[in-house]
C-alpha cells in the first residue's frame, strides 16, 4: 500500500488531499501515468512540467522507485520564503 | 568544501504559524561564542502588491511532514560548502497580513562573505526546494502565486 498526498493548486483542483492505494507501481512516473489516465484533468495537472513529486518527504525524480508503505506527495513547483 | 563538524544544536530550525521575534533570534546567534565575526540575518516580509495587483492578505499551506526535514537539509548543505559557526531558519505558515513576517534566515561565520554567501544560498534554496505555496488574496478574490524562472536560475546557479 502507499500514501499519496497531492497539496496547493492540485489539492484544491483535483478536490482530493491525499489517496491510499493498494497496487504498486513500479516508479513515481508510473504512478503519475497510472493517476494521469483518470481524466484530463489529472493529466493536466500531473504533467511532470508542472507538478513535482516528492517520495517519503524528499523531491525526486520520476525514476525513483516505490515500495509499499510509501508517502509520495504531488505538488505545485513551491513558492515559499 | 568544508565540514568543521557544526553541531546539530547549531542548526535550529523551525516551521511554525507563530510570529517571531528578531531581536531574540539575533541574540541566540550571538551568544556563547567569540569565534565568528559576521552575523548576517533576512528576514522576508509578506508586500502589498504582486504581479501588478493589490493583495490584501497570504495564506501560507504547506507540506509538514517534509517542511522541516528539507529546511534543515538545506542547512547543512550550506555547512558543507562554507565554514559556519551557527544557523537560525524559521518559516511561517497560516494567514498572514500585509507586513507580516514569513521567514527568517540568521547566519554565523569568522568573516562576512561566508555569512553572506551561506545566507543567500540557503534563501534560494529555500525558494525553490521547501513545501510552501502562497495562496494571495486580492480584490478580485484568491489565487496560488506562481514559481518564478528568476528563482529557479538562482538556485540552478549555485550548482555549477
Amino acid at each position: 500500500m502507499i500514501k499519496i498526498l497531492f497539496f496547493a493548486q492540485l489539492r484544491e483542483r483535483l478536490g482530493v488531499a491525499e489517496l491510499t492505494q493498494d497496487t504498486l507501481p513500479d516508479t513515481i512516473g508510473a504512478l503519475r501515468n497510472e493517476l494521469s489516465q483518470q481524466s484530463g484533468l489529472w493529466a493536466e495537472l500531473l504533467q511532470k512540467e508542472r507538478c513535482l513529486a516528492a517520495l517519503n518527504q524528499e523531491i525526486v525524480a520520476d525514476n525513483a522507485k516505490l515500495n509499499s508503505g510509501d508517502e509520495v506527495a504531488f505538488f505545485p513547483p513551491v513558492t515559499g520564503g | 568544501m568544508h565540514q568543521d563538524g557544526i553541531s546539530n544544536r547549531n542548526i535550529q530550525v523551525s516551521v511554525e504559524a507563530e510570529d517571531f521575534d528578531v531581536n531574540q533570534e539575533y541574540h541566540w546567534l550571538r551568544e556563547n561564542q567569540m569565534r565568528d565575526g559576521a552575523i548576517v540575518t533576512f528576514v522576508g516580509l509578506v508586500r502589498d502588491m504582486n504581479a501588478g495587483e493589490k493583495v490584501q492578505k497570504l495564506c501560507l499551506e504547506h507540506y509538514p511532514a517534509m517542511a522541516f526535514a528539507s529546511l534543515q537539509s538545506i542547512a547543512k548543505q550550506a555547512t558543507e560548502r562554507w565554514r559556519l559557526g551557527k544557523i537560525r531558519v524559521i518559516h511561517r505558515f497560516g494567514e498572514l497580513d500585509l507586513g507580516d513576517q514569513i521567514v527568517f534566515v540568521g547566519v554565523t561565520s569568522m568573516h562576512r562573505g561566508d555569512a553572506f554567501a551561506a545566507a543567500e544560498f540557503i534563501m534560494d534554496f529555500l525558494k525553490t526546494n521547501a513545501p510552501f505555496w502562497k495562496k494571495e488574496q486580492t480584490a478580485k478574490g484568491s489565487r496560488w502565486v506562481d514559481a518564478k524562472q528568476s528563482d529557479q536560475d538562482k538556485t540552478a546557479s549555485w550548482q555549477k
